[in-house]
């Protein structure tokens, strides 16, 4: 089947698009990835915590309210209060500030990733007949079944947090989000939300859900459980989830069989 | 060609692969599945040399290195109907991954399938070795992206 890739460097992250069918490689793919594209820069303007002039930059400061922000804010920290509670708050956008005792930090990026790459990818379902992965620095969400091949789905390899260039497992994924939180190419940042500080060193979180935006929120809430990552998840999480520990040892749940709730799977 | 690639490259001459199929398990069933394991697993072999049919973990041992081999595992019986899965390698290496049955027929299960079935597949990749379409991994840096398998796909795909 016809196929076409697109690769870009968006919001300090590369950005990968595949398309497979009708519209790999037509003016049309392009435009929409185009369209992607512009759909992430203006999140990253609106959201980005590294530049002092945007609404949650101007929120953290106390010089914007949530409610007077624009309607895309709003429904983040929306998003974000829904994911504290599901999460028993082991995901959240206000962190305990190491700078500022007692103050508490205002920083959605945990949530904002997969939320803004799943919005951007609505340009991408006006493509007929084209099946589409859109990733963002290690989180994805696809689409298959648009073709006339059937559904395909999308082969996903999940990374070895201790060697980029190895994969631990294949996810075919047909429709949904995959995501992964872990330190490997970014130093520590998931921050245990009780405490402000980095959640532990090694190791990953990795969550297949239907859609990626709760894929990542339950990822980074996985991620910041620590050691108790795995159970913690096969009792509460309601999708797949695969957890490296820091050693390397393999840990599968899945929601859909509460009976089994923890596989642990031997070392190469 | 740049160091990072050279890495890339370099890690994909000395590919091995252990594999372990995850299954789904139910009440009666153990949790985990592998194709090396379980009695009912079988080996094809096509390619000049017959490898022993010893499963998935015989790949890093004796055998061609030409050799293509499939794997099949078990076909497991779920709640939701069977789901079997099948691995193409080459050598050491894994060239495919194939699932031969899974649950369908209704809309409940298109919505199981579409949360994929995750198979353990500990492996190298090079860039030459497209099976896969992306990487989940930890938030990539520029710089981390250049070390990754996701770099070393987009450069062969793009």
């Amino acid at each position: 089947m016809n196929e076409n890739r697109y690769v870009e460097q968006v919001m300090g992250l590369p950005v990968t698009l595949v398309l497979r069918g009708r519209h790999a490689g037509t003016d049309a793919g392009a435009a929409a990835w185009s369209e992607v594209l512009a759909c992430l820069r203006y999140v990253d303007t609106t959201f980005s915590t590294y530049r002092p002039g945007s609404a949650v930059s101007r929120i953290d400061r106390g010089e914007l309210t949530v409610d007077d922000a624009p309607a895309v804010v709003r429904e983040v920290v929306e998003l974000a209060e829904r994911a504290h509670e599901l999460t028993d708050g082991w995901f959240s956008v206000w962190l305990p500030d190491a700078d500022r005792p007692g103050r508490r930090r205002f920083d959605p990026s945990g949530l904002v990733k997969g939320w803004a790459v799943e919005r951007a990818a609505t340009a991408l379902d006006r493509l007929d007949g084209t099946d589409w992965c859109l990733a963002a620095g290690g989180d994805l969400v696809a689409r298959t079944g648009r073709t006339h091949d059937g559904r395909v789905p999308w082969r996903v390899g999940v990374e070895d947090p201790a060697d980029p260039r190895r994969t631990l497992a294949v996810v075919p994924l047909l429709d949904g989000g995959c995501a992964t939180s872990g330190d490997a190419h970014r130093g520590a940042h998931v921050l245990d939300p009780w405490t402000g500080r980095p959640a532990r060193a090694g190791g990953s979180v990795t969550v297949v859900a239907p859609t990626l935006l709760w894929a990542d929120v339950w990822a980074t809430a996985g991620y910041a459980r620590g050691d108790a990552a795995a159970d913690w998840l096969a009792a509460t999480c309601p999708y797949t989830t695969l957890v490296v520990g820091p050693g390397g040892d393999v840990r599968m749940t899945d929601a859909r069989d509460r009976d089994r709730t923890v596989t642990s799977v031997a070392h190469a | 060609m740049n160091p990072l690639q050279r890495i890339v490259v370099a890690g994909a001459s000395t590919a091995t692969a252990l594999v372990l199929l995850f299954g789904y398990h139910t009440s009666t069933m153990g949790a985990l599945v592998t194709a090396a394991e379980s009695p009912s697993a079988s080996t094809t072999t096509s390619g000049a040399t017959a490898a022993p049919a010893a499963g998935a973990a015989g790949a890093a041992g004796g055998t061609d290195p030409s050799a293509t081999r499939t794997v099949t595992g078990p076909t497991v019986q779920t709640q939701w109907g069977p789901v079997q899965v099948q691995l193409t390698l080459k050598g050491g290496t894994i060239t495919d991954v194939s699932v031969l049955q899974k649950p369908s027929g209704n809309p409940q299960d298109d919505a199981i399938n579409s949360y994929a079935l995750p198979i353990l597949v500990r492996e190298t990749l090079g860039r030459q070795s497209a099976q896969i379409d992306m990487v989940s991994g930890a938030t990539v840096t520029s710089v981390g992206y250049l070390q990754s398998l996701q770099s070393a796909l987009d450069q062969a795909g793009v």
